[in-house]
């Protein structure tokens, strides 16, 4: 279950391109940490080299060390797939399987871990919409496919299917920019809810958001297009939104950026 | 967060399919990184500079309509014409036909005032290899365009595309004078043996043909190879158009790579897939010149065995072309010709209840 992560000079490529730079940083078990930041800092790159998604895009590599309670997700032993069956994530665009039904969807990662047994499938696919406050709405209608789904539904469709495996991790990135006011705040509910027994990480470019979901803030910045994003400070939510340490973080929060 | 490298790829390509998938092409462009939005910025000028220009805007798009109109109807009123003269041309001969149409293995023509003919064999001969075609090319096909979309790199695949694509360039004949005169002797061993050990299956029983060379199961490889780029490429066009995010939801589940196929390219590949074999099967069921090359004609009829020989409806017709002077036993070939014309009709229909309306060809 929730476990910690720490990034120690992580360095990230696309190719010759590189796009962050030096990035340290510890998200302790159980909290939400939000990355904030100019759109081209980074701040989705850096999610996605935690769940080792990252390496999917050809040329794309890191250096440094991504830590997982201790234990490097990078190692020489230890495989991209496997990581990701613990470390959930879920994506700007709600992307759940569109011909799948719901319950499918839900179960789609315990089914990848070798999950057959339905009582067990059923049980968890209906904690799992519960958890990802869904269940009422869905409940009729586990057979029907997955697309069908408004965009809001769909979305936290996605966060039951992450949740479902019981992830020690928790990324988000950009939850709930594809999304109205009101499924908005039924997402940002969620996560308070989920951190009680998840580690999050979320992306977002609402300081409100992040001000109201996460318990310590990272902002993220790039001197200038071309050159790579580096991780300005990280501290507590509280601090960065009233006193940051830095200048360029006030500047970005008060919108003084640019 | 989007890779902007594998951006291009995915576009360029929903633009040149944009009627097989609309509901499916926003979704693919719409994308939260720089240059997709650049690109959706562009595309959504022309309308407006449109707008400025009502009046002729208005008239261009009466005469725009009226020409895709007519162009449409034209399509239409050929098919339904080349249809009539068909049945038209048929009906007398089928009216002096003494044997009956559907069910007679024979198909004598050469005395006009005793036409005994049927389709029986024809139908027989037709759809079995056209039928081993695809059971041998569809999966091959699948498995050429997941290999080239999910395995391959782009810099490797585009070649070896190209190379599949070539295939679909060698004339029929080529690969009628190749499937007799190389590939028949080449597989003779594996037809004795699938007879020898499996002769109890109707298919692989013996045939009507004193030789195992130049029958239905020569023909039907022969008719893969020349389905196999059709098929293939449209497959690896519409599996190459999966989603990136389809393909990231599974990849973030994790999912290996034969897992993602499952769960994200095969149900987004799967009815443009299908549709590509239908196209393959009516490739298959109208070739001509190979076909009447490679499968011997045969004397006794049909023992609906892969190791027949006969004629397919098309070949048939070509065989007999020089003979078409008098009107009725020409009607009879016409007739045949008319099942084949529906034949492939049907097909075409059913790719496209198959496919959800999402053929293109
Ligand atoms: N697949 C890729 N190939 C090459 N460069 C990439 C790729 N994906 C992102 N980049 C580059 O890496 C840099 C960081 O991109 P990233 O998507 O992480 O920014 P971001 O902070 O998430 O921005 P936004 O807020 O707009 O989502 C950008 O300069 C971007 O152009
Ligand atoms: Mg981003």
């Amino acid at each position: 279950m929730a476990k910690r992560l720490d990034l120690k000079d992580v360095d990230i490529y696309y190719g010759d391109f590189h796009a962050v730079q030096n990035v340290n940083l510890s998200v302790p078990p159980r909290s939400v940490t939000s990355f904030i930041g100019p759109s081209g800092c980074g701040k989705s790159t850096v999610l996605r080299t935690l769940n080792r998604m990252h390496e999917e895009i050809p040329g794309a590599r890191v250096e440094g060390q991504i830590q997982l309670d201790g234990e490097d997700i990078y190692a020489r032993g230890s495989d991209a797939v496997a990581v990701r069956r613990t470390i959930g994530m879920v994506f700007q665009r709600p992307n759940p399987f569109p011909t799948m039904s719901i319950r499918d969807n839900v179960v789609a990662g315990l089914k990848l871990q070798g999950v057959r047994d339905k009582k067990k499938l059923d049980e968890v696919c209906e904690a799992s919409l519960r958890g990802a406050n869904l269940w009422k709405e869905v409940s009729g209608r586990l057979d029907k496919p997955g697309g069908g789904l408004s965009g809001g539904q769909q979305q936290r469709l996605c966060i039951a299917r992450a949740i479902a495996v019981q992830p020690d991790v928790l990324l988000m990135d950009e939850p709930c920019s594809a999304l109205d006011p009101i499924s908005t705040l039924a997402i940002e509910d969620l996560i308070g809810d989920l951190k009680k027994d998840y580690t999050i990480v979320i992306v977002t470019h609402n300081m409100q958001q992040a001000a109201r979901v996460s318990d310590q803030t990272a902002f993220f910045n790039l001197e200038a297009t071309g050159k790579p994003g580096h991780l300005v400070e990280i501290d507590d939510t509280e601090k960065i939104f009233s006193n940051p340490t830095e200048r360029e973080t006030e500047d970005y929060i008060s919108g003084r950026f640019g | 967060m989007t890779p902007d490298g594998d951006e291009a790829d995915p576009n360029t390509v929903s633009e040149r399919t944009t009627q097989r998938a609309p509901s499916d092409d926003p979704e693919t462009r719409d994308r939260p990184s720089g240059s997709a939005t650049m690109a959706s910025v562009t595309e959504t000028k022309p309308p407006s500079t449109g707008s400025s220009r009502t009046t002729s805007g208005g008239v261009g798009e009466r005469v725009f309509r009226g020409l895709t109109t007519g162009s449409g109807l034209v399509v239409v009123a050929a098919i339904a014409l080349i249809g009539l003269f068909l049945v038209v041309q048929a009906v007398p001969s089928l009216l002096a036909n003494n044997a009956n149409f559907l069910t007679s293995p024979d198909f004598n023509t050469s005395d006009a005032g005793n036409l005994r003919f049927g389709i029986r064999d024809l139908l027989a001969v037709t759809l079995l290899s056209s039928l081993m075609a695809l059971a041998i090319a569809m999966p091959i096909g699948m498995g050429i365009a997941l290999f080239l979309t999910q395995y391959t790199p782009a810099r490797l695949a585009r070649p070896f595309s190209y190379v599949i694509g070539l295939l679909a360039a060698v004339p029929s004949i080529v690969f009628g004078l190749w499937g007799i005169l190389v590939l028949a002797p080449a597989i003779e061993p594996i037809a004795q043996f699938l007879q020898t050990y499996l002769g109890w299956f109707f298919l692989f029983a013996p045939g009507n043909l004193p030789v195992l060379t130049g029958t239905i199961f020569t023909g039907g490889i022969v008719l893969a190879i020349m389905i196999l780029p059709i098929i293939t490429a449209t497959t690896r066009e519409v599996f190459a158009q999966t989603p990136r995010f389809q393909i990231e939801a599974a990849q973030a589940l994790g999912a290996t790579r034969w897992e993602v196929i499952r769960m994200a390219v095969l149900p987004y590949g799967r009815s443009g897939f299908i549709a590509a074999s239908m196209l393959g099967l009516g490739r298959a069921l109208g070739e001509t010149i190979a076909v009447l090359i490679v499968i011997r004609t045969a004397t006794s009829p049909s023992h609906l065995s892969l190791f027949d020989g006969g004629a397919t409806f098309a070949s048939k017709i070509a065989a007999a072309a020089s003979e078409f002077s008098q009107p009725l036993p020409t009607g009879a070939y016409i007739a045949a010709g008319l099942v084949l014309f529906v034949l492939t009709f049907v097909v075409n229909a059913l790719a496209r209840v198959v496919a959800g309306g999402k053929v293109n060809g």
